[in-house]
């Protein structure tokens, strides 16, 4: 196992876009990506990458939530810790790593605002909302008016309503946001984003109050 | 045997021995305890001697002896003050803890001792932390399936409520470890509990796990999906459970008492404890029947006392209401409306009280599933996982944080850093900046629970990154970052980003266990052992002489000419010493004999290490665990 000679030529194909890195354990060479040794088959370490190549998939706002989730079952079906709960210490710390990766890409891949967001920084546009907010008073103004209905909500059916419309503006903006990423419009999508985010703030605000009206 | 080594598939197994593989699921129960082997799929109770399956968790602390279980029962009656109950309760708590319990505790709490840690109680004489206590009933469980199964039991999936907090969760592992136990992972009971309702194998849709035990009040939706098997929400109270209805009774008892036969009402802890006791009994009796009669005869002046099942259920109504108040809470969570859960499953024991029953048929609009019995469930789905986890299982279990965790910021708030009900494993990273200019350290508090402040969520741990750069305020990103394993578990670290300045801080909690504790704990739990316990030390002895013996003997092989003057001598004499001392029964004296020739050996040893050789022959386990036990002189 030690001697891995014969993977050489395999690593080779690789080696432009991911050079091969010896296996901790059998010193055998591994395809940097690569979760498992070639040679003696033991999990290697998680090599971060994005959210969608974590699951293996195209860098898209589209996507089908039933094969995303399909997805992330099947990759933690092999990582999850539970199977390597009799393996060796170093095997379980590598195994909770990418489990633990896993997750973080499954969470942020699942909600349309976290996925918005995780395919900026792919592209390499980060937001700032900070400064987005400050710069865009229509949202601030809509804002105020927002926080100032729900305050005045008294009734559950009353708050019921306000969630409705926030939730019908919530998908309004979902959708803008696919259309801004087809176009490859991250100007846009950056703005939207920022306006989701704000609505699902608003939201919460929104369930918190019923929660309290339901006590 | 060669039924369980046929159950792997050849290569699938990476243990050498059989044996290593035997895994069994426990239930640490408040009330009642249980332990499970599974065996293809199939879980199986492992009973008594007397065909029971529940151990009643109640040690009792004798002048020679401790015992666990039924057999500590009558103790109660005769000692009460030798007797724990419901230590389960204070796990991982400290004393601090205890005082926002309120009321009168059954416990009589050693507050010296307890003082910034862990909770100490006074039993007998000596000073026990409840991971103590714990170990001890995990013992006789351990006894108890090698004695069902003979053969070693070493490896168990234990089971918490969702709702344990990091620090009791922490206590359970320690408390395995302190018995012997490997835990190979800590599982929820909602969780097992419907893994024991094969949830995980046809059926697809939401389910609620509906879990009341003796001390703890866990709800739980479950999504199961493709084999997959996963916990959207969980919520519940770790404080509240069927104790607490038996708190209603014994008050309503002790209040009607006092009515009777005058007097303040000042009570004894042994007065309690009785009092608890019969108030249990009603409770069960009022389960079945209508109504019924019970005495209570302390200090010789005994009264009577009547229920009926409506007045009971009068009683305890707060308490099955704020079950249900914490169902919907989880429910609205979740996003869930009772009726599009497809089943609930019911857990623990006080789920058999009508009362409750009617509730949760009420709260979901169907009858609960109730067909395995509710004290057995969380057992057998903790054997299953223990099989699951040893021989593989096409199953998978994704569980979720039960607390939310945060950390301390400016003015006593809490900034949550992961939310609950996020799945686990699961890292997560804030950052921070300095405050005032120059700031070279910076405190961290870590911290558990919903609360927006510091002081209404549970401390976890405090530790401080130093040797942070000079740079004026807000110039230092800190980075903090939280890491929650598959047990739950939390660990923290922190860093400074712009240089790099790094302080991995594996985080103890703050009632947690230190390993001078740990170490302490495993001393003294075998210098009050009992009987069996000294047979299982005496064996121990035997196989570390027996290691020592061919260890050293291997030794002189390769490096026998290390040896110097009349070393061969003297060594010679200590091996045949220790050689005489295995075939006694007298533990320290095999001790004795091993430390003696450890101690000739040394000499010889270093040498050995000199020549680079790391295969040490003294620091054995004995070492570390007996010294303080030998006497060098012998």
């Amino acid at each position: 196992m030690s001697n891995n000679d014969n993977h050489k030529g395999e690593g080779q194909g690789h080696v432009h876009a991911h050079p091969d890195s010896p296996c901790w354990s059998c010193r055998g060479s591994v395809d940097q990506r690569a979760p498992f040794c070639h040679a003696c088959g033991i999990i290697q370490p998680a090599r971060r990458g994005d959210e969608f190549q974590r699951l293996g998939m195209k860098a898209d706002f589209d996507l089908d939530p039933k094969d995303l989730e399909k997805r992330y079952f099947a990759f933690q079906r092999t990582f999850h810790p539970d199977r390597f709960a009799t393996k060796s210490s170093r095997e379980k710390q590598l195994s909770l790593q990418h489990a633990t990766d896993l997750n973080e890409a499954y969470d942020r891949l699942k909600a349309p605002l976290s996925r918005a967001e995780a395919l900026l920084e792919t592209k390499g546009a980060g937001v700032d909302d900070h400064a987005r907010t400050e710069s865009d008073p229509e949202l601030l103004m809509e804002a105020m008016e927002s926080r100032e209905a729900l305050a005045d909500a008294e009734t559950a059916d009353e708050v019921a309503k306000l969630e409705a419309l926030t939730r019908a503006d919530i998908e309004l903006s979902e959708e803008a946001l696919s259309l801004a990423f087809s176009a490859d419009d991250l100007e846009g999508a950056t703005g939207i984003v920022t306006r989701l985010k704000y609505l699902l703030k608003l939201l919460q605000e929104i369930r918190r109050k019923r929660l309290v009206l339901n006590n | 045997m060669a039924e369980f080594l046929q159950i792997h598939e050849p290569g699938e197994t990476p243990m050498p021995h059989a044996d290593d593989n035997v895994a069994v699921g426990i239930d640490l129960g408040t009330t009642n305890s249980l332990i499970a082997i599974a065996h293809e799929g199939a879980p199986e109770i492992l009973r008594g001697t007397d065909g029971r399956g529940m151990v009643p968790s109640v040690v009792a602390y004798l002048d020679d002896k401790v015992v666990v279980g039924a057999d500590a029962r009558p103790v109660l009656l005769d000692e009460p003050e030798r007797v724990v109950a419901s230590i389960k309760r204070l796990m991982g708590r400290g004393v601090e803890d205890l005082k926002t319990l309120g009321g009168k505790l059954p416990y009589d709490v050693d507050e010296a001792a307890s003082e910034g840690g862990m909770v100490r109680l006074s039993i007998a004489g000596r000073s026990l932390t409840p991971v103590e206590i714990s170990a001890d009933i995990l013992r006789a469980l351990k006894n108890r399936a090698e004695e069902a199964l003979d053969r070693n039991v070493e490896k168990a999936v234990i089971t918490v409520p969702a709702y344990f907090d990091d620090a009791a969760r922490a206590a359970t592992k320690d408390a395995a470890k302190l018995a012997g136990l490997e835990t190979l992972r800590l599982v929820n009971e909602p969780t097992a509990a419907a893994l024991a309702y094969g949830l995980d194998k046809d059926v697809e849709g939401l389910y609620a796990v509906f879990d009341f035990g003796g001390g703890t009040f866990d709800i739980s939706i479950l999504r199961m999906e493709m084999g997959v098997f996963q916990v959207l929400a969980t919520g519940g109270d770790a404080q509240l459970g069927g104790d607490d209805l038996d708190h209603a009774v014994a008050e309503h008892f002790l209040a009607e008492r006092t009515e009777t036969i005058g007097g303040d009402g000042e009570l004894t802890i042994t007065e309690v404890k009785n009092a608890l006791m019969t108030a249990r009994l009603a409770k069960e009796c009022l389960t079945d029947q209508d109504q019924g009669k019970w005495m209570l005869g302390m200090d010789g002046e005994p009264t009577e006392h009547s229920l009926d099942r409506t007045h009971f259920n009068d009683l305890i109504a707060p308490i099955v209401e704020r079950t249900i108040k914490l169902s919907r809470d989880v429910l609205l969570e979740a996003d869930i409306m009772p009726d599009e859960v497809k089943g609930v499953v019911l857990v623990g024991g006080s789920t058999r009280v009508p009362l409750v029953r009617e509730h949760v048929a009420g709260l979901f609009g169907q009858e609960p599933l109730a067909d395995i019995n509710p004290d057995e469930v969380v057992a057998l789905g903790a054997a299953l996982q223990a099989e699951a986890l040893t021989a593989g299982s096409n199953a998978l279990l994704l569980d979720v944080t039960p607390l939310s965790l945060g950390i301390e910021t400016m003015g006593g708030m809490v900034e949550k850093v992961i939310h609950r009900n996020t799945p686990i494993p699961v890292a997560k990273a804030q950052e921070f900046t300095t405050y005032k200019d120059g700031q070279t350290a910076m405190a961290i508090h870590a911290l558990q629970g919903e609360r927006e402040m510091v002081d209404q969520n549970r401390s976890l741990a405090r530790f401080e990154l130093r040797g942070i750069p000079a740079m004026v305020a807000g110039a230092a990103r800190i980075r903090v970052m939280f890491s929650v394993d598959a047990d739950g578990l939390l660990t923290v670290s922190a860093s400074e980003d712009s240089t790099g300045l790094e302080a991995q801080v594996e985080v103890k909690p703050s009632y947690g266990l230190s390993d001078e504790d740990m170490s302490r704990m495993l001393r003294e739990s075998m210098e009050h052992g009992r009987s069996d316990m000294m047979e299982r030390l005496l064996a121990e002895a035997r196989v570390e002489g027996t290691r020592m013996l061919l260890a050293f003997e291997s030794a002189l092989e390769v490096d026998g000419e290390l040896l110097i003057d009349d070393e061969k001598e003297v060594i010679s004499q200590r091996i045949s010493e220790l050689r005489t001392a295995m075939t006694g029964d007298d533990r320290d004296a095999i001790n004795t004999a091993v430390d003696v020739l450890n101690k000739a050996t040394e000499g010889f040893a270093s040498r050995r290490m000199d020549k680079d050789i790391r295969k040490a022959l003294t620091g054995s386990s004995v070492d570390d665990i007996d010294g303080e036990m030998v006497n060098p002189e012998a």
